[in-house]
């Protein structure tokens, strides 16, 4: 069992057994099996193809397990815990054509949340301005990233799943996004990054998982500096 | 049931926000319908007997093949930055999606027939010797059997590598029953000779029958990969 070195004792909130995900004859995921303790900061490493994005779309529930399971919460079907989950890929999730406001005004709906203010408080959590009215396609690349995370926090999930959120972002707002996630994390979310900029969260992230070949090969409690994307 | 209406509406809201800013649909599917009016108008020149004969599969042909236009830009701007993808991840049922996606390319192509109607009349020089107000429940139900299926088909052919091409082989052979349905109905009413409430009927049928088997297998269609 794959199993965080520090976390043993904490009942776990996710669980992968023997996880294999098939695109084709291709294997993206080949037997994952591992553990992951609630209130803790993953970093999630490894080369282009190692199976990081499909482990996080797996969890996500955007991409069925050829064979094996997850278990989220104690739950297997991954619909009954999507309330908790928060997802950010790799692309921004967002319309183009809208507003920040308008953007996150819709998703509330699909979440049910009827608090106004919401979508204005999370928005100005990542540091943006909720009262520009211009289109996200006239945003920077940085200020899409950010918008994008507000997406994933919007109904306030348990569970944060992260690609790449630090891509095309300059230093002081990845500094900035660092920050929000330590403090999600001390406010007891589970949090998994997948970054090339490991080093961004070298002082912050609770483990390293290093992933080669569709396989989780090591799980470590500090970044190997020499191995560092 | 609130659920479901509430993110239904919203879903819609949004779509007609984004065809508004963007005019996508509405502006390629009325390039394409006038183009038919015109270049059949000059081909063939008809006098009113024969526009009345031919009318029917001109104007509802014209209009099926502007209509996938439309129903192609409906998904397209969801694969955009993957949005799709924050739909599914969401607690929001299928069917939501699906009706917004229905009713808008409805209101879509309702905008469409209802701006190109005239130019039909002018061009072709037509006169109803039936009941004209059969026209009516015929171009709404005619729509609506459109609409529905070839939303759905277009969300099957949404990950499909040339799905301009693989929604009218999936859209046009289903439809067969309502297109013969819409002919028929529109003759039958501009010529008066028979009545076309037989083809009414098996129109509202096929509508019934469609719209119930795309939201029982619209679930399955958006969260397959």
């Amino acid at each position: 069992m794959n199993q965080s070195p520090s976390a043993a004792a904490v009942p776990p909130i996710i669980e992968i057994a023997n996880l294999v995900k098939q695109f084709g004859r291709f294997a993206a995921l080949r037997g994952v099996t591992a553990e992951f303790a609630p209130a803790r900061l993953y970093v999630i490493l490894g080369d282009n193809g190692a199976g990081k994005t499909t482990l996080l779309r797996s969890l996500a529930g955007l991409s069925r397990p050829t064979r094996g399971s997850i278990s989220i919460a104690g739950k297997t079907d991954l619909r009954e815990v999507c309330r908790q989950i928060g997802y950010m890929a790799h692309p921004t999730l967002l319309y183009d054509e809208l507003s920040a406001m308008e953007n996150l005004g819709y998703f509330a709906r699909l979440y049910e949340i009827n608090d106004s203010s919401r979508c204005a408080n999370v928005i100005t959590t990542v540091k943006l301005d909720p009262s520009l009215e211009r289109p996200v396609a006239q945003y920077s690349q940085g200020m899409r990233q950010r918008l994008s995370l507000a997406r994933a926090l919007l109904h306030e999930p348990q569970i944060l799943l992260l690609d790449e959120p630090f891509s095309n972002v300059d230093v002081r707002s990845a500094h900035d996004m660092v920050a929000l996630l330590a403090s999600m994390r001390s406010a007891g979310k589970t949090i998994f990054v997948v970054t090339h900029q490991a080093t961004l969260l070298a002082e912050t992230a609770d483990e390293f998982i290093w992933m080669e070949a569709g396989q989780i090969v090591d799980r470590t409690a500090h970044l190997k500096t020499a191995e560092a994307p | 049931m609130n659920s479901l209406a509430g993110i239904t509406r919203a879903t819609l809201a949004k779509d007609l926000r984004l065809e508004w800013r963007s005019k996508d649909a509405i502006n390629s599917m009325l390039f394409f319908a006038l183009l038919v009016v015109v270049v059949f108008s000059f081909s063939f020149d008809p006098n009113a007997e024969e526009s009345r004969q031919i009318a029917g599969g001109l104007i509802w042909v014209a209009f099926l093949f502007a209509a996938v236009v439309a129903l192609n830009q409906t998904w397209a701007r969801e694969l955009r930055n993957q949005v799709l993808d924050a739909y599914r991840v969401s607690p929001a049922p299928a069917n939501s999606l699906f009706l917004a996606k229905a009713l808008g390319n409805f209101i879509f192509v309702t905008v469409l027939e209802a701006l190109m109607t005239p130019l039909f009349i002018i061009f072709y020089k037509l006169r109803a010797l039936g009941p004209a107000w059969q026209l009516i429940p015929v171009a709404l139900l005619g729509t609506w059997a459109l609409v529905v299926n070839g939303t759905f088909f277009a969300a099957i052919s949404l990950r499909t590598r040339s799905r301009e091409i693989m929604l009218p082989l999936l859209l046009f052979p289903i439809s067969l029953p309502a297109i013969l349905g819409l002919v028929n109905a529109t003759t039958f009413i501009l010529t008066g000779e028979y009545s076309a409430r037989f083809w009414i009927v098996l129109l509202a049928t096929y509508d019934v029958i469609f719209t119930i088997a795309c939201l029982l297998l619209f679930e399955t269609v958006l969260h397959a990969e």
